[in-house]
C-alpha cells in the first residue's frame, strides 16, 4: 500500500540514519564516544532540563486543560463548543517566534502590559527575580499551546462519562464530590494520564517557542540538536547531534509506550 | 452531543433560581421533585457558576498576550496609535514570496495527505479491520520521532536535487499530519457504519468510484474537513524543519527579516496567526454545506451520527436497501439511510427540548 511505501520513505528511512549516525565515528567505524558524549557535561544537562520542563509543562496543562475541557464539554451552546475546538486547533499549533513576541510584549520586560498590571496591583514580577527567558519564563510560554492541546485530547473522553451515570449516583444519595471521587475521577483516569504523557512528549520535542525565546542560552535537548545542524560543533564531535537525536527518540519513545498502554484501557471506557 | 443536552435541560431551571422550591415550575406531573432531584438541581447551578469562572479565566490568559501584541504593534512612534507597522510589513522584502510559499506547501501537504490517507482509512477499515491496532501505533510514529530529529535524518539522506527543493518540506509535512489525519479519519469512518453503506451500496450496483464519490465521501464530509483543518494549520505553523532546512515560508521568514523594529515584528506575528485563521475558516467555509431545510437535516444526522445511527442505522439501512431497488440509486440508499436517522435526531431533540420548557 501506498501509505507503508510513503512511510518507510519519509519516516523510517531518515530515523534509521539518524540511528545509525549514533554509533558511527565522524570517520566511520562503530563506536560508544558520540552516545557518552551525549550524556555528559553540557548535554547531560539538556537532557535534565528537557525533562524537568518537559514534566511541569505537562502536568499544570494537563490539569488546567482537563478543567476546561469539562467546562467546554458542559456548554449547552453547540456553536460555542465548535468554536472552542478549532480556536484550540490555530493555538496548539501556535508557537515559535510569533508566540513569543506576543509574550515579549506582555511579560518580556519591567515595563509591559502585564508586568505594569502587576505593578499597579502591588506585585513586582520581576523584583521576584522572574525573566520571560529564562527556564520559568519559557514553561509559562509552553502552556500557550499545552493547554489548548490538552482540550483537544481530552474532550472526546468526556463523552464516555454518561449522564446517566450521574443522575443514578445522585438518586442513589451521592454528592457531586462523591460522584467524581468515586465515578468520574477513575473512569477518566486512563484517557487524562495518557494525555499527560502525550503533552509530555510534545513539550520534549518542541523547539521552536524555545530557541526564539532563548537563542539557545537555556540548555536544552532540540535546541543542541538544531544547533549541531546548523554546525556548531567541535572537531571530532560531528555526530553526537545523532546521539542527543536517538537519545530524545528513547525517551519519547519510553513515554508513547505508556501512553498507548493507557489508550488500550481508557478505550473500554468508549465504547 | 446530545449527552450533554440532557443534564443541561434541567439546568436550566436550576440557573434561575439555583435555591427555589421547584414544584411550580417542574416539568412533566407538576408535583414536587424528590430530594435528590433538587439537590442534583443546585449542583448543576454552582457547574454553571464554575463554567463561567473557568472560561473567564483562560480566556484572560489566551487573549491577554493578543491584546499585548496588538497594543505594541499599534503603538509605533510611541506616540498615538498607528497602522504603519503593518503597512511595513507587506512592504518588507520576501513578505509576498514567504506567504506564496506557505500557501503552496500547505496545499500539497493537505492534498498529499488526503490521497494518501482517506482511501488508506476505509480500506483498513472495509477489508482489515484487525489492522487498526498497527494503524494506530504507526501513525503515531511521527510523535515519537521529533520533528527536529526528522530533519537531521533526512538531510543526511536526502539526496542533493530533493534538498534543494521546498518542496521536500512538503513531503515531510504529510508525515508530520499522519497522526491528526489518521485520527480525523478514523473517528469519521468509525461513526458513520461505512460497512452498511457499502454493503447497501454494492447491493444497488454502484462501483468502487461511485461508492467513494457519491456515499462514503459525502458521509465523511465532517471529518475530511477537520483532517484538512489541523494539516493545513500545522503546515502554516511550522517552524522546525523550515529553519533547518533553510528555506523562508511564512514562519521562517518571520524570524528572518529585518528585526530593527520590534513593531513590526510584533505586527508580522499578529499577521501570522490571524492568516492562519483565516485560511483555516476560508476552508471550514467552503467545506460546509449551506444550512437550508432538507440538507440542514442530513447534515445534522451526519454529525450526530454516532448515537443516532448505530443501533437504527443497521435496521433501516437494510429496508432501504429494499426500497432502492426500485430506483436502483446508490445515492437514494445514502440519502433515505440519512433521512431516517435524521428523523431520529430530530425526534430525539424535540424529546429533550420538551423536557427543558
Amino acid at each position: 500500500m501506498p501509505f507503508w511505501a510513503w512511510m518507510l520513505l519519509f519516516l523510517g528511512v531518515p530515523a534509521g540514519a539518524v540511528g545509525v549516525a549514533a554509533f558511527e565515528g565522524s570517520s566511520g567505524g562503530f563506536t560508544l564516544y558520540n552516545l557518552r558524549a551525549a550524556t555528559t557535561g553540557v548535554y547531560l544537562q539538556g537532557f535534565e532540563n528537557t525533562l524537568e520542563l518537559a514534566l511541569i509543562t505537562s502536568v499544570v496543562p494537563a490539569i488546567c486543560g482537563a478543567v476546561l475541557a469539562y467546562a467546554v464539554h458542559t456548554s449547552p451552546r453547540a456553536g460555542f463548543r465548535r468554536a472552542i475546538v478549532t480556536a484550540a486547533g490555530v493555538l496548539a499549533n501556535f508557537g515559535g517566534v510569533p508566540l513569543a513576541f506576543l509574550f515579549i510584549a506582555s511579560v518580556g520586560a519591567e515595563t509591559s502590559l502585564v508586568t505594569n498590571w502587576l505593578n499597579a496591583i502591588g506585585l513586582n514580577l520581576y523584583g521576584t527575580g522572574f525573566t520571560l527567558y529564562s527556564f520559568w519564563g519559557v514553561a509559562l510560554v509552553y502552556m500557550y499551546w499545552q493547554v489548548p492541546l490538552m482540550v483537544l485530547v481530552v474532550l472526546p473522553a468526556f463523552e464516555a462519562l454518561r449522564p446517566s451515570w450521574q443522575e443514578a449516583a445522585s438518586g442513589l444519595g451521592a454528592r457531586s464530590w462523591h460522584y467524581w471521587r468515586y465515578v468520574g475521577i477513575p473512569v477518566l483516569m486512563p484517557s487524562l494520564l495518557a494525555s499527560t504523557l502525550l503533552l509530555f512528549g510534545w513539550a520534549m520535542a518542541a523547539y521552536a517557542t524555545a530557541q526564539a525565546l532563548t537563542a539557545g542560552t537555556l540548555a536544552l535537548t532540540p535546541l543542541q540538536i538544531g544547533s549541531f545542524l546548523n554546525g556548531n560543533v567541535l572537531a571530532g564531535q560531528q555526530n553526537v547531534g545523532y546521539a542527543l537525536a536517538f537519545g530524545l527518540v528513547v525517551i519519547v519513545a519510553v513515554v508513547m509506550v505508556g501512553y498507548a498502554l493507557l489508550q488500550r484501557r481508557a478505550s473500554r471506557w468508549l465504547r | 452531543m446530545s449527552a450533554t443536552t440532557s443534564p443541561l435541560g434541567l439546568g436550566f431551571g436550576a440557573q434561575a433560581e439555583p435555591g427555589a422550591v421547584p414544584g411550580a415550575r417542574s416539568p412533566g406531573t407538576g408535583t414536587g421533585r424528590p430530594r435528590g432531584l433538587k439537590r442534583a438541581l443546585a449542583a448543576r447551578g454552582r457547574v454553571r457558576f464554575w463554567r463561567l469562572a473557568v472560561l473567564v479565566v483562560a480566556g484572560a490568559y489566551f487573549l491577554v498576550p493578543l491584546w499585548a501584541g496588538l497594543r505594541y504593534s499599534l503603538a509605533y512612534d510611541g506616540a498615538g496609535w498607528s497602522l504603519q507597522a503593518y503597512s511595513g510589513l507587506s512592504g518588507q522584502q520576501g513578505f509576498g514570496t514567504a506567504v506564496w510559499l506557505s500557501v503552496q506547501l500547505a496545499v500539497v501537504a493537505t492534498g498529499v495527505t488526503l490521497a494518501l490517507m482517506v482511501p488508506t482509512v476505509l480500506y483498513v477499515h472495509l477489508k482489515l479491520p484487525r489492522v487498526r491496532r498497527v494503524m494506530d501505533f504507526v501513525t503515531s510514529l511521527p510523535i515519537v520521532i521529533p520533528p527536529v530529529v526528522l530533519i537531521i535524518g533526512v538531510l543526511d539522506v536526502a539526496p542533493g536535487w530533493l534538498k534543494a527543493s521546498p518542496f521536500l518540506l512538503a513531503l515531510e509535512y504529510v508525515v508530520l499530519a499522519v497522526p491528526f489525519a489518521w485520527r480525523a479519519l478514523d473517528t469519521g469512518v468509525r461513526a458513520i457504519d461505512a460497512r452498511t453503506l457499502v454493503d447497501a451500496s454494492r447491493s444497488l450496483g454502484a462501483g468502487p468510484l461511485t461508492m467513494l464519490r457519491r456515499v462514503l465521501l459525502p458521509n465523511l464530509r465532517a471529518a475530511v474537513l477537520s483532517a484538512t483543518v489541523l494539516t493545513v494549520a500545522l503546515v502554516l505553523g511550522e517552524y522546525t524543519m523550515a529553519s533547518l532546512d533553510q528555506f523562508s515560508t511564512f514562519p521562517a521568514w518571520i524570524v528572518l527579516f529585518d528585526q530593527s523594529n520590534s513593531h513590526v515584528s510584533e505586527a508580522a506575528s499578529l499577521m501570522s496567526l490571524v492568516l492562519t485563521w483565516v485560511v483555516l475558516l476560508l476552508i471550514s467555509m467552503i467545506g460546509r454545506p449551506r444550512r437550508s431545510g432538507r440538507r440542514r437535516l442530513w447534515r445534522r444526522a451526519a454529525g450526530a451520527g454516532r448515537v443516532a445511527t448505530t443501533p437504527v442505522g443497521t435496521g433501516l439501512a437494510g429496508a432501504s436497501g429494499g426500497a432502492g431497488g426500485l430506483g436502483a440509486d446508490p445515492a437514494r440508499a445514502q440519502k433515505a439511510y440519512l433521512w431516517s436517522s435524521a428523523v431520529v435526531a430530530e425526534r430525539r431533540d424535540n424529546d429533550l427540548e420538551g423536557g427543558r420548557s
